[in-house]
């Protein structure tokens, strides 16, 4: 266990003295890096703790398809070592390997689509099931008592609810058309906020801090964005009304960057902000093992507790701000400018 | 896999979970959730609402109220005026008409005193006069009562004539 944690103190040569010479003491530095980065990064096995040399983990299921074998399912573990759990070129099954950057890989080169359940899509479902849980529970007392005050999980989502609707959605959008979008941006919040509460759990994966989820989210809201974009919004976009000629020249480029460099933005902030959190908190539990010292290990948990409160805050802020900007997005899109 | 190199199969497991999880949750939570909002917003409102008329209401029969009673003041107090002004005229009347009749009634009876104070003279003078004559019949009956003083008398009288 020790020895794990001392992989950790890479986070500490990276993000606090880096250079220092307690850190780079404490082993093979490229190591400690993969290690780190394991915990943030997605994974075809999911990865619980590791006792001596006992790995406590849940193999997942690999998924491949390709256009000239159709679909094959595997177990991840069929691609590892049964001892050490390390995925390896030597370690093939079936034409296919897993290499040590924990990408799925054919031998022959191949193409095909890799369908797997990894860490990430597991812990999606994972998030999926609790919030279809609570918000159809929520729903399912709405339906059985109709004009009642809210109880149990009603009670806990309304003034969420109510807030989505009324802070972001209404000022953002407008009362003409704020209703078509509130489900969108009510489930795109419920989605990154569970998300990210979730990912704050021990063990969890890192499924709002992962590039390919918050991009996707992006994708989402650039087209509720755009395909209800009306006429306005593209007269702006691809002739700006007011502007000369020569200058359209430039503009109309610029706007044109503008509409992808908005869900780019979304997509950077969420997953910065959630994989900072998560590089943070493991940096700090890093230290204890480190300087395997009880003053450090004191003063480092004060600080993990600490940052764990910051990023239950920042769960909460980075949902909200998500779904604001969609909301803001989407109200330019729809905007009526009634002064034109 | 790599931090900021998003996996194919995680985006296509995210969009189609996502779009179920959207769809899901338009169709049985937010549609039954919102709109038992709105229905619950929309009733408070209007039970606000009504209660707001009721209130404005019950300012009006109060306003009107003291208007009824500031009218009834009013009217009450023109009345008693009223009703004083005709009580002093009607003394006034009659204290008019009653001085007029004193007058009258004080003439008269001085009228009536007149008349009376002479006819009680004239009586006084006739019954002084009989008086005078009966008392003056008395004193020469006595004076005469003997037969010497007559003789006394016719002589003094005849004397008288033979003078004269």
């Amino acid at each position: 266990m020790v020895r794990k944690f001392l992989y950790l103190s890479v986070l500490l040569s990276v993000f606090w003295i880096g250079f220092s010479n307690v850190a780079v003491a404490a082993g093979d530095e490229e190591d400690k890096t993969g290690f780190i980065m394991h915990h943030v990064k997605d994974s075809h096995e999911w990865h619980f703790a590791t006792f001596g040399h006992t790995h406590i983990t849940l193999p997942l299921p690999v998924i491949i398809y390709s256009s000239d074998r159709g679909l094959e399912i595997y177990s991840s573990s069929n691609f590892q070592n049964p001892e050490t759990h390390l995925f390896g070129k030597e370690y093939g099954h079936n034409g296919y390997y897993i290499d040590e950057h924990d990408h799925l890989k054919a031998v022959d080169d191949r193409s095909f689509l890799d369908l797997s359940i990894t860490k990430n899509v597991a812990m999606l479902f994972i998030v999926l099931a609790v919030v279809l849980w609570i918000l159809l529970a929520a729903a399912s007392h709405y339906k059985k008592n109709p004009g009642t005050a809210p109880k149990g999980a009603a009670s806990f989502i309304e003034p969420i609810v109510v807030f989505v609707r009324d802070e972001i959605a209404l000022p953002n959008i407008g009362h003409h058309k704020y209703k078509n979008f509130t489900p969108y941006l009510l489930t795109i919040f419920f989605f990154i906020w569970f998300g990210n509460l979730l990912g704050l759990f021990p063990g969890a994966a890192n499924l709002t801090g992962n590039i390919a989820v918050t991009a996707t989210l992006a994708i989402f809201t650039f087209f509720v964005t755009n395909l209800n974009g009306n006429k306005d919004y593209w007269k702006h976009v691809v002739a700006t009304p007011g502007v000369p000629l020569p200058l359209l020249l430039i503009i109309v480029p610029v706007e044109i960057i503008g509409l992808f460099t908005k869900p780019f933005a979304l997509m950077v902030r969420l997953f910065v902000a959630i994989t900072a959190g998560h590089i943070v908190i493991l940096s700090f539990i890093g230290l204890i093992f480190v300087f395997e010292s009880y003053a450090v290990g004191f003063a480092s948990t004060i600080m993990v507790v600490f940052i764990n409160m910051i990023e239950l805050l920042v769960a909460t802020i980075q949902a909200y701000v998500f779904t604001l900007f969609s909301a803001m997005y989407i109200g330019q899109a729809v905007a009526q400018h009634d002064h034109h | 896999m790599d931090l900021i190199i998003p996996g194919s199969g995680l985006i296509i497991w995210q969009i189609i979970g996502f779009s179920i999880l959207l769809f899901i949750l338009a169709k049985f939570a937010w549609k039954p959730i919102l709109s038992a909002l709105d229905e619950r917003e929309k009733s408070i409102e209007e039970a606000l609402k009504s209660a707001e008329i009721a209130r404005n209401e019950m300012a009006n029969l109060k306003a009107e109220n003291e208007k009824i009673i500031h009218e009834a003041k009013l009217e009450r107090d023109e009345m008693l005026l009223k009703a004083t002004e005709t009580a002093k005229k009607i003394v006034e009347e009659a204290k008019d008409v009653a001085q007029v009749e004193g007058a009258k009634m004080l003439e008269a009876a001085k009228k009536a005193i007149e008349t009376e104070k002479h006819a009680a003279m004239e009586e006084v003078k006739v019954q002084v006069a009989a008086l005078s004559l009966s008392i003056a019949e008395k004193v020469l009956r006595k004076s005469l009562a003997d037969e010497s003083k007559q003789k006394a008398l016719v002589e003094e009288w005849i004397k008288e004539y033979k003078l004269n």
